[in-house]
C-alpha cells in the first residue's frame, strides 16, 4: 500500500491512498490542526465527494477506533510467527521512575534484550520510538522479547 | 463641529456601512471586495455621500492595510514551501504570467497609455487573488480535490513574482531613468534573496526575537517589525508591500500560526479601509464609458486563467474535469490588483487606468467565486459522461 503525501502551500498537508477495493481516501491536515477526512468520486478520481471536518479530539478518537485493533493484530501476527516470542502492552505508572525521561535512559535493550517496538499514548501509537523519545504518564509500552526479558521490562519501567 | 468630531462620524458611518455591505455579502456567498469598492466609489468625489474630512486618515489606514495584507500573505506561506513551489512550479507559472499579463498589457498599449501603464495593467489582470481563491475553495470543499496542490502553488507562485514585479513597478511609476530604475531592481532583488536565505537558513534567529507567550507582546513586536522593513523598503524605493511579505515569509510554524490569528481582525479591518479608499479615489462617473473595456478584459483573462489551469493541473497528471476546476478556481482577481491599480493611480499614470482596474476587479472578485458555484454541477455532469 503507497501513502502519497502533497503539500499544500498555504494550508497544510495531503495524504491519501487507495484502499483494494477500489475507493481513494485522503486527509487533509490543516495548519490549524483541524483534520478533513475526504473520500474521492469514482467517476472522477480528481474530486472529493465527502468531507468530514474532524477537531483534534474527533481526529484522535478516529485514531483509536482504526488504529488500536490494527497494533493488537500485527503483535498476534508475530507471535504465530515467532514460536517463543512474547509481546506484552506494560503501562508506565504515573510514579515510575522515567516519567517525562528518555527511553534511553532505560536502557531496556541493554539490560534485558527486549525491545520497545511501540509506544501508545492516548489512542496514538508511536511505532519504534528512538531513544530520545519521552515517557509520559501512563503511556502504554509494546514490548517484544522472551517471556523472562520482557517481564524484567515491566520491572524495570515500574521500579527503575 | 470639532474636527476630531467629524472625522469619528464619518469613519464610523464608514465602517458601519462595510459591516451592513460584508453581511449582504456573506448571505449572498460571495466575497466582500466588490461590495467594499462600490462603498468607496458612493463616499468619493462624484459619489453619492462625498466624504470630506476623514480622506485623510483613510488614506493612512488604506497604507497600513496593504501592509497588513501582504504581511499575512507572507504568514501564510514558509520560505520551503517558496523554493518547492519554484522548483516545481516553474513552467506552469512562467504560462501564467506570459497568458494573463498579456490581456493587461497589450489593452494599455492600444490604449495608448504607454508602457509605464503597460507594466502596471499587466499586473492588474495577471495576479489572482490568494485570498479569494481559498475562499473559493474550502466554501466549495475543493481543499482536497488533487488538482488543488497546482491551484496553490500557482497562487505561491503568483505572490513571489509579485515580490519582484511590485519593486519593478514602483521603479518605473517614480519615472527614474534607466539607470537608477535598474539599480532600484537590483536592490529589491537582492533584499528579495537575501530575506528569503534568512528565513531559510535563520528563520529562528527572527523567531527569537519575535515570539512571545504573550498576545499583545507577540502582536506589537510582528506589527512594529513589519511596519518598520515597510518603511526601509518604501525609503529603498523597493515597495512598502513586498517589505511586509518579506517578513511574514521569516517567521514560520507555530510562531507564524499565531501571529495570523491575532492580526486577522486587524487585518479585515485596515484592508477594508483600503478597499474604500481606492474607491474613494476613483470617479464613479469615469466607470460609465470603461465599463465595456472592463468586461471585455474580464472575459478575456477568464479564458486565459482557464487555459493556465488546464495547462497546469495536466502537466500535474489531472483529468479534464480538475482541469477546468483549477482554471476556474484562478478566476478572481481582488487585493492585489487593487494594490497595483492603487500605486498606479497614486503616481497618476493614466486617468481611466483606476476606473478601468476598479470596474474589471468589481467584475472578477464578484462573479469570479460565483462561476465556480455555477460550473461545478456542470463539470460534474461532464466528467461522469467522459469517465
Amino acid at each position: 500500500m503507497d501513502v502519497e503525501q502533497t503539500a499544500l502551500p498555504g494550508i497544510g498537508l495531503r495524504h491519501e491512498f487507495t484502499t483494494q477495493s477500489g475507493k481513494r481516501v485522503g486527509v487533509v491536515s490543516h495548519r490549524t490542526g483541524r483534520r478533513d477526512l475526504v473520500i474521492y468520486d469514482r467517476e472522477d478520481p480528481d474530486r472529493v465527494c465527502e468531507t468530514v471536518k474532524l477537531n483534534d479530539e474527533e481526529a484522535e478518537a478516529l485514531v483509536e477506533l482504526l488504529g488500536a485493533p490494527r497494533i493488537v493484530q500485527r503483535l498476534n501476527q508475530l507471535h504465530e510467527q515467532v514460536a517463543g516470542l512474547v509481546s506484552l502492552q506494560l503501562p508506565i505508572p504515573p510514579g515510575s521512575p522515567y516519567v517525562g525521561r528518555p527511553m534511553g535512559d532505560a536502557r531496556v535493550r541493554t539490560r534485558t534484550n527486549a525491545s520497545i517496538v511501540a509506544v501508545v499514548r492516548a489512542g496514538q501509537v508511536f511505532a519504534s520510538p528512538g531513544p530520545d523519545f519521552v515517557f509520559a504518564g501512563n503511556d502504554t509500552v509494546v514490548v517484544v522479547g522472551s517471556a523472562d526479558s520482557t517481564a524484567e521490562v515491566a520491572d524495570i519501567l515500574a521500579h527503575g | 463641529m470639532h474636527h476630531t468630531a467629524i472625522i469619528f462620524l464619518e469613519f464610523g458611518a464608514v465602517l458601519v456601512a462595510l459591516g451592513v455591505l460584508g453581511a449582504l455579502a456573506l448571505r449572498v456567498g460571495i466575497s466582500p471586495i466588490p461590495l467594499y469598492l462600490l462603498a468607496g466609489l458612493a463616499f468619493g468625489t462624484g459619489g453619492i455621500l462625498p466624504l470630506a474630512t476623514s480622506e485623510e486618515f483613510i488614506s493612512v489606514g488604506a497604507e497600513i492595510g496593504v501592509v497588513l495584507l501582504l504581511l499575512t500573505l507572507g504568514l501564510e506561506y514558509n520560505a520551503d514551501e517558496l523554493v518547492t513551489s519554484l522548483k516545481s512550479n516553474a513552467r506552469a507559472g512562467i504560462v501564467d504570467l506570459v497568458l494573463n499579463a498579456a490581456p493587461g498589457a497589450i489593452c494599455a498599449l492600444l490604449l495608448g497609455w504607454g508602457p509605464v501603464a503597460a507594466v502596471a495593467m499587466a499586473g492588474v489582470t495577471y495576479a489572482t487573488s490568494s485570498g479569494i481563491t481559498a475562499k473559493v475553495l474550502s466554501d466549495l470543499g475543493w481543499v482536497g480535490n488533487r488538482e488543488t496542490p497546482t491551484v496553490l502553488s500557482l497562487l505561491v507562485f503568483e505572490d513571489l513574482t509579485m515580490a519582484i514585479y511590485l519593486p519593478v513597478l514602483t521603479a518605473m511609476l517614480a519615472g527614474l531613468s534607466l539607470a537608477s530604475g535598474a539599480v532600484t531592481v537590483a536592490i529589491a532583488l537582492a533584499t528579495v534573496s537575501v530575506v528569503l536565505l534568512v528565513a531559510l537558513k535563520f528563520g529562528r534567529f527572527i523567531e527569537a526575537f519575535v515570539s512571545s507567550p504573550n498576545n499583545e507582546v507577540l502582536l506589537l513586536k510582528v506589527v512594529g517589525l513589519a511596519l518598520l522593513v515597510a518603511g526601509i523598503a518604501q525609503q529603498l524605493q523597493v515597495s512598502a508591500a513586498v517589505g511586509a511579505f518579506l517578513v511574514g515569509i521569516a517567521l514560520s510554524g507555530q510562531l507564524a500560526h499565531d501571529a495570523l490569528a491575532l492580526l486577522e481582525p486587524l487585518r479585515d479591518l485596515f484592508a477594508a479601509v483600503f478597499f474604500v479608499f481606492f474607491g474613494l479615489q476613483t470617479d464613479p462617473t469615469k466607470i460609465g464609458p470603461v465599463a465595456g473595456l472592463a468586461a471585455l478584459l474580464a472575459v478575456i483573462s477568464m479564458i486565459t486563467k482557464l487555459l493556465t489551469g488546464a495547462f497546469a493541473a495536466r502537466r500535474a497528471g489531472i483529468a479534464k474535469a480538475g482541469q477546468a476546476r483549477a482554471g476556474i478556481a484562478l478566476i478572481p482577481r481582488g487585493e492585489f490588483n487593487i494594490v497595483i491599480a492603487g500605486l498606479a493611480v497614486a503616481a497618476g499614470v493614466h486617468p481611466d487606468l483606476g476606473p478601468l482596474a476598479a470596474a474589471y476587479v468589481l467584475i472578477l472578485a464578484a462573479f469570479g467565486p460565483l462561476a465556480a458555484k455555477l460550473v461545478q454541477p456542470l463539470i460534474t455532469s461532464i466528467a461522469k459522461r467522459t469517465g
